[in-house]
């Protein structure tokens, strides 16, 4: 029989060196993925190191309006918190969509984004939203944009003896909307056919200065659109505009037919998530 | 048992009040037993090892390594499984239960192990060398019929058919019923539709997973502990398979999580009770989730073709139906229920049905609430709300001049007695969900559905104590709800409180045989039993009073719970209650007691008339069930708090059925959706408040009027909320499940 160790270090340090001791080892935060897929038999693990007693892992903090949530910081934590609220409403809004009242007690973005599921729900939000991610390993700490950590599904970029630390949000600009959509079959308690998350700043005279969109379960990993982003910079959002938008992102679109959806609908609803998520961040960006 | 020639009784202190659920502290508590919360001393746990492929020749199967392993004390293959004396009729079921020469379906069991902890049997399932040689596979009905089919049984000759096939097939039988001449109704018709339809499987959704504990003793005694709606079943169809005495064997169920007709078969039940008879051992044996989508349950998948004709006043001239069933890799489909009920809500004069029955390499299919019927009428109800339309007559209305009513020549043959259905369609007229407004991408689905009903063998016993208190002993498991409406019926009839009768399911050796919890029977035949074993104790404790008071039995009546001379000739005594003659029965005779056997007739059919609104995103295709609301006649609702569970749960079951649930399978055959995850049934936040009617038109055939209602509720929502998607969409849809990229698909086809 398989022998399973698990440890519950308390600092950064103690879990980078337990991490690098076992090449096989797995960081475990709230489990809602990794306990699954072990119970299912998807993962024979020898080692599991749960990093919810370390302080950094669970907290969230404000320096100067720039954001730092730690990476296992639950879902209902960061939705009970106003002003985070306030600031990146899409991406706790995408945070909030994964599971369940009892899933959101424990899941975190840090496992949503580890993960990595192309139907990850608060990826493309993160990455519209412009977060970075901190990664701490046995050469030190680095900070990369978070759309670099998730390298294909199931596979991160990060090396043995590494592990993310931190989500960090950049201060919120002014007059900046973001939000976040899925499609899914059900009202809840389902994955991701498409995802769509949309950041927009807005000029005084309502003229779109900086977009970006990413979308989420359209292909391999999450998607940066630039050209939905560059349909909509330089225009006041219209019609025309988030058209142009839809089309972009369906024209982006490169992703699989399964059990979940087809690829011409997952193509089609595409352009219509994140249409509809444009029009909220506008509302949003009109607002602040 | 004949119909009761008694009308139904109509005045009732206890009936059709609700009641709390004798059962409800246990399963909140959590001290309630279900089927994998019982253990024994020395018990081994069970793992099954399942076919990967969906249609492959077992050329061998090795267990050397798994029977070495330590810890491992059993390994049973089809070996140990001889069928010699299995009983033809039994046969199927053996090699369901565990694959001999070919595995047919992906999940199909080959192999299993007891050892002394789960993750032993696990580890020795995975020593077990099968070597298979993969055949050609086909998962579709229709795929399936083709004469170029990958054939799974070599001994399946199509039945039904003139001149007999030659060569086996996939199709297991043809069946044809009807009456008048369906071309000639047509001739008169002034509007015919005729289309196309397709449905797909769908699983009962249990929440409880199949769980069992058997322990087989050397001497060949054994006992049961089980999850299911039948334990008579249980008994029989193990005692059938393993070649053991039915008095040798008990069989207890535990309390049910959910079965909705799933539960009404064995799957892991031999194999438990084999390996305990190889162990020596008491052996439990739970499934996981997985293991219960890809090798128990489902319905059938479906495709269907259909042609009804209409006058312009209304009137149905014709319909012509032909129905394709697919039941898994064995022969069995509810076919012919689909057939006689497709029509069964109306009178028509010229009616034709022809049915198939196909095997494929699926699951066995297993009974899911009105077995066969929603398919059918899913087919039916969308054409005849479509001839509605076209006719531009309303859509009740419709059906209303058609409908079956007491009187009628049913669809399938008999005459039907007193029936409700015109009650359903006028209740549901007058709902305020008829006439709510609606808005933009928003539309109103109508369907009636029909279900037969069934009665059965059934025993009740009811034993008065010395304390007053009244046990009474069922044998038919209780999936909804019905102890509570046991001890109402017992209560109304004894005259006493409902809190002073206590009601359990007694095991098989306790009570004479008891058909499954099936067939909407336990309220009507339990209920008739328990009325009967009332009665029977009633009698016996008149005789005790008459003995007391020394006057004939005849001078003795039973009112409100007490024995009173029958009038001032008699003499003059005060009446005694129950609790009295209770108290000095050991002094009068004994215990008192009242028992009843039947094999009840007269189960009264059930109609029922949903509506439903929705909304169709038309970017999207997502469908939102906005207001649904089901009519259906109970006959006499003992306890309204659960016949209203029954409706809603058909309605909710209905509504995942016709939205998302659906086997996905790949090209290899393989199921692709075997979890909650992806085999959507609908969680709370799909399901709007289902509002609910209940029409109350007696069953002659029941002292109380009593008709099953735990089945029809299902056989409308497909087709009501078809109705309801294509009026919202635009456009008409004919295959389930309308999951959003397929309404999606609809709505742009047709703007091209
Ligand atoms: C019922 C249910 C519903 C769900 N619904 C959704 C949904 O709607 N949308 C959705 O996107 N997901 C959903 N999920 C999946 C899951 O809940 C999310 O992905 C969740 O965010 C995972 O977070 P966690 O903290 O539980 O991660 P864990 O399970 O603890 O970890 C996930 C993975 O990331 C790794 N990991 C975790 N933290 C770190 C870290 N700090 N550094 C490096 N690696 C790390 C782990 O080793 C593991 O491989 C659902 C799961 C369940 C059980």
């Amino acid at each position: 029989m398989s022998q399973l160790r698990y440890e519950a270090p308390g600092s950064v340090d103690e879990a980078v060196a337990l991490l690098a001791s076992d090449s096989d080892a797995k960081v475990l935060a709230g489990g809602t993925d990794l306990i699954v897929q072990m119970r299912s038999g998807l993962r024979k693990l020898g080692l599991v190191v749960d990093v919810k007693k370390i302080d950094e892992l669970m907290s969230v903090s404000s320096d100067g309006g720039a954001w730092t949530i730690g990476a296992a910081v639950s879902g209902a934590e960061m939705n009970e918190n106003a002003a985070l609220k306030k600031d990146w409403p899409g991406v706790v809004e995408a945070v909030d969509l994964i599971g369940s009242t009892q899933v959101q007690g424990r899941a975190s973005a840090g496992g949503n984004l580890c993960n990595a599921s192309p139907a990850a729900d608060s990826v493309p939000a993160m990455v519209a939203a412009g977060a970075t991610a901190v990664i701490a390993g046995p050469n030190g700490r680095r900070e990369v944009p978070v759309e670099q950590v998730p390298v294909s599904p199931g596979k991160t970029s990060l090396a043995t003896g590494e592990m993310v630390v931190a989500i960090k949000m950049p201060a919120k600009p002014a007059r900046n909307g973001e939000a976040y959509l899925r499609m899914i079959p059900r009202t809840e308690m389902d994955i991701a056919i498409v995802g769509a998350g949309v950041s927009l700043t807005l000029d005084d005279g309502g003229t779109c200065t900086a977009a970006k969109v990413a979308l989420g379960a359209v292909a391999p990993t999450v998607v940066i659109v630039d050209d939905a982003a560059k349909a909509l910079i330089g225009t006041k959002v219209d019609d025309a505009a988030l058209e142009k938008m839809a089309a972009a992102c369906s024209a982006a679109c490169k992703p699989i037919d399964d059990k979940r959806g087809t690829i011409e609908y997952r193509t089609k609803v595409a352009g219509v998530m994140a249409r509809r998520a444009a029009l909220i961040a506008l509302e949003r960006a009109r607002s602040n | 048992m004949a119909v009761e020639a008694d009308a139904p009784r109509m005045e009732f202190d206890v009936v059709g009040h609700r009641r709390v659920r004798p059962d409800g502290v246990d399963k909140v508590t959590g001290r309630a037993r279900f089927g994998a919360d019982i253990s024994a001393p020395g018990m081994l746990t069970a793992k099954i090892l399942r076919s990967p492929h969906a249609h492959a020749r077992i050329n061998s199967i090795d267990t050397s390594k798994a029977e070495a392993m330590v810890g491992v004390h059993a390994v049973v293959t089809s070996a140990d499984f001889p069928d010699e004396h299995v009983p033809r009729g039994e046969r199927d079921t053996l090699v369901n239960v565990m694959a001999r020469e070919k595995a047919f379906y992906d999940g199909h069991a080959v192999a299993a192990v007891a050892a002394m902890d789960a993750e032993t049997a696990q580890d020795a399932l995975e020593l077990i060398v099968v070597d298979y040689e993969v055949l050609p596979h086909v998962t579709d009905v229709v795929a399936a019929m083709a004469p170029d089919a990958p054939v799974l049984h070599d001994t399946l000759f199509t039945r039904g058919v003139d001149p007999k096939p030659d060569k086996p097939s996939n199709v297991a039988k043809r069946v044809e019923m009807g009456r008048g001449d369906v071309e000639a109704g047509f001739a008169e018709a002034d509007i015919v539709i005729e289309r196309t339809f397709r449905t797909e499987a769908t699983h009962q959704g249990y929440i409880e997973p199949h769980a069992c504990l058997a322990n087989i003793g050397a001497d060949g005694r054994g006992e049961i502990w089980v999850c299911t709606q039948g334990h008579y079943m249980i008994r029989n169809t193990v005692a059938a398979l393993l070649g053991i005495e039915l008095s040798k064997l008990r069989v207890t169920a535990s309390e049910i999580g959910g079965g909705f007709g799933g539960k009404t078969t064995v799957f892991a039940e031999p194999v438990a009770a084999a390996l305990s008879r190889k162990a020596g051992l008491p052996v439990k044996l739970v499934m996981d989730r997985t293991e219960v989508f890809r090798a128990t349950g489902p319905t059938s998948s479906t495709a269907a073709w259909v042609k009804i004709g209409v006058k312009n006043d209304g009137t149905i001239t014709a319909g012509d139906i032909e129905l394709k069933y697919q039941g898994g890799a064995f022969r069995g489909s509810p076919i012919d229920f689909g057939c006689m009920s497709a029509f069964a809500c109306y009178d028509i004069d010229n009616i034709r049905m022809v049915g198939w029955d196909v095997v494929c390499n699926r699951p066995k299919q297993a009974a899911y609430r009105a077995p066969g019927a929603p398919m059918s009428t899913f087919v039916v109800e969308s054409v005849v709300q479509e001839l509605a339309e076209r006719i531009g007559m309303d859509p009740v209305d419709m059906r209303l001049k058609n409908a079956a009513r007491n009187g009628s020549d049913s669809a399938y043959g008999p005459k039907f007695g007193t029936i409700g259905l015109v009650e359903t369609l006028e209740a549901a007229k007058a709902h305020a969900n008829y006439t709510a407004p609606l808005g933009a991408n928003q539309g109103r689905g109508i369907a009636c559905g029909f279900w037969f009903n069934f009665g059965g063998e059934t025993c009740t016993s009811l034993n008065v104590q010395t304390d007053g208190t009244v046990a009474l002993m069922v044998g038919t498991p209780d999936i909804g709800g019905s102890r509570a409406s046991m001890c109402m019926m017992a209560a109304e009839e004894l005259g006493i409180e409902y809190e002073r009768v206590h009601a359990i399911v007694g095991d098989t050796t306790s009570l004479g045989y008891n058909d499954t919890t099936e067939g909407s029977r336990v309220t009507f035949s339990s209920g008739m039993a328990t009325i009967k074993s009332a009665r029977a104790a009633i009698e016996v404790m008149r005789a005790r009073a008459a003995m007391i008071w020394e006057i004939p039995v005849d001078a003795v009546v039973w009112e409100k719970g007490h024995a009173k001379p029958a009038g001032p000739n008699a003499g003059d005594f005060e009446p005694m209650s129950l609790a009295d003659i209770a108290a000095k029965s050991g002094a009068t005779g004994g215990p008192i007691a009242g028992h009843a056997e039947v094999n009840a007739d007269g189960a009264g059919v059930s109609f029922a008339t949903h509506l439903v609104d929705v909304e169709v995103d038309p970017e999207t295709g997502a469908v939102k069930v906005l207001r649904y609301t089901v009519a259906q006649d109970a006959g006499k609702a003992i306890h309204p708090g659960y016949v209203v569970g029954q409706f809603q749960g058909g309605a909710a079951q209905g509504i995942g059925w016709a939205l998302n649930e659906e086997y996905v399978y790949d090209d290899m055959g393989r199921l692709q959706n075997a979890g909650f995850l992806d085999y959507r049934v609908p969680v709370a936040s799909d399901l709007p408040n289902i509002d609910t009617v209940i029409v109350e038109v007696p069953n002659t055939g029941h002292p109380y009027g009593v008709r099953g209602v735990g089945e029809t509720s299902i056989v409308p929502p497909l087709a009501a909320i078809a109705n309801a998607v294509s009026a919202a969409a635009g456009v008409r849809l004919t295959d389930l499940p309308m999951s959003p990229p397929k309404v999606l698909a609809a709505i742009d086809a047709q703007k091209d």
